[in-house]
């Protein structure tokens, strides 16, 4: 044993190592030596989910995992879910929905979003607010939260064109807001 | 916030943990899921020297039935005993106390092993775990020893490992033919722990109780047996009269203290609604029909 360990994972499929001291966390391990600073640390007490990533495809909180736990994992993050410029269906959920007011909560939210389409492709209502109920939002009181799931499992299957007048209306109340 | 420094292992046999745990006599500790430990080492209330990670060891994911006794090894996460069916459908109050803990991000890393050895009286499965009247296996250099719950758990957030053991397996006695189990918790909010909490379980031979145990969750420095109530119910018909009387019984049992989540009378007045409708719901899981 060293005062420092060796650590190789991936973030979003990058390999990432390093030395660091065991008592790294993995939130800081993202954000500080991979910098990838989408992961959000918000309430650093296991409690908000706003750090939530996928490791080895679970949603964990990372401010509640030390990084040498991670060691040899895939871990996903927000930064891997837009791909060649195209959103994630997740990402374009809320963006369709409104499911973002600050958008601090949203990477994590939208993390354990990917993870429960992944195994659930069409969940019930009571299955995503189950999902999220590790995920704090202190803005949009969940509703369109659920809703911009809902669009993402939609899409994902197939089933959702895409509203493009929707998006524009949306865009147009924003800048006139 | 950051914990304060230590050594971290993650060695591949639990012989190489006994030998670590052994040469830092009593200044380790035993990582499994982290998720109490860790949120301990931040706030700066534990600062091991050395943590030893078990994710490597083989042989502690263990979930099966064996020789009368479902067997759950300690690395088996919360997640795990959350989705399965062998749980769901046989050990219905483990499944009720499972769903409880914290929330789900956490269960998915959280282990029942950890729940257990963190011995807070806060925690979920403890009281379940009385209840059922579960045993700890206890493995350290000179071989394994098996204790009762209620030995396991000595005080807050202490147990009865001594410095060089680990916890390696639960055993919960497979349930009777005609019995069942519930957990049922009072919490503020999803993720919080219990304002109280009760597990029961219950045997029964026609409309008699033959077997019961009662757990009481945050109402005590540790889990709480309402032996009192047990003995009670044992060889009684078990009517809403006697779920009355044994819920009361139950929360002279409890020890609660007043703190933010409401003060000690109403805590025990708790414990006695929990206890009754947790039996309710153990007779009804036990007969298919309702308490008359």
């Amino acid at each position: 044993m060293t005062a420092t360990q060796h650590v190789k994972l991936t973030i979003n499929g990058q390999a990432v190592e390093a030395d660091i001291e065991p008592r790294l966390l993995l939130v800081h391990f993202i954000r500080e030596v991979a910098g990838l600073t989408g992961t959000h640390i918000g309430c650093d007490t296991t409690s908000c989910g706003a750090c939530t990533v996928l490791v080895d495809g679970v949603p964990a909180k990372s401010c509640t995992l030390l990084a040498v736990q991670a060691d040899g994992a895939a871990v996903a993050t927000v930064e891997g879910l837009e791909q060649g410029g195209v959103l994630h269906p997740v990402q374009e959920g809320f963006f369709q929905e409104h499911g973002l007011q600050c958008g601090f909560c949203t990477p994590g939210m939208m993390m354990t979003a990917t993870a429960l389409l992944a195994r659930t492709p069409n969940p019930s209502e009571a299955e995503i607010r189950q999902a999220i109920s590790g995920n704090l939002c202190r803005c949009t009181g969940y509703v369109n939260i659920v809703k911009s799931i809902q669009y993402a499992a939609r899409k994902m299957q197939g089933a959702e064109e895409v509203p493009v007048a929707a998006s524009a209306s949306m865009g147009a109340e924003v800048r006139s807001a | 916030m950051i914990p304060d420094k230590f050594e971290y292992a993650a060695p591949s046999s639990l012989p190489e943990v006994f030998d670590l745990l052994r040469q830092r006599d009593g200044e380790a500790k035993v990582l499994a899921g982290g998720q109490s430990l860790i949120p301990l080492m931040k706030f700066r209330l534990a600062a091991p020297a050395l943590l030893v990670d078990l994710r490597k060891v083989p042989h502690l994911e263990v979930l099966q039935e064996r020789n009368g006794s479902l067997v759950i090894g300690a690395m088996v996460r919360e997640a795990r005993l959350d989705a399965s069916n062998l749980i769901r459908t046989r050990y219905p109050g483990i499944h009720d106390a499972t769903g409880v803990v914290a929330d789900p991000l956490v269960r998915n890393f959280a282990t029942l092993g950890g729940n257990l050895a963190h011995a807070d009286p806060a925690n979920d499965h403890p009281a379940m775990m009385v209840a059922l009247r579960a045993q700890v296996v206890a493995a350290g250099p000179s071989g394994q020893r098996t204790l009762s719950i209620d030995d396991f758990l000595v005080d807050t957030l202490e147990n009865a490992l001594a410095s060089d053991e680990v916890l390696t397996e639960i055993h919960v006695p497979q349930p009777a033919p005609r019995s069942g189990s519930a957990y049922v918790k009072l919490e503020r909010k999803v993720g919080d722990y219990a304002i109280a909490a009760v597990g029961v379980q219950l045997a029964l031979d026609g409309g008699t109780c033959t077997q019961a145990g009662i757990g009481l969750t945050n109402v005590g420095p540790k889990a709480i047996r309402a032996s009192a109530a047990e003995t009670f119910l044992v060889g009684t018909p078990v009517t809403e009269e006697s779920i009355r009387e044994a819920a009361r019984l139950a929360s002279e049992a409890a020890d609660p203290t007043s703190d933010l989540r409401g003060p000690a009378e109403y805590k025990r007045a708790m414990v006695r609604t929990l206890t009754a409708r947790a039996l309710r719901q153990a007779y009804q899981r036990a007969t298919g029909g309702e308490v008359r």
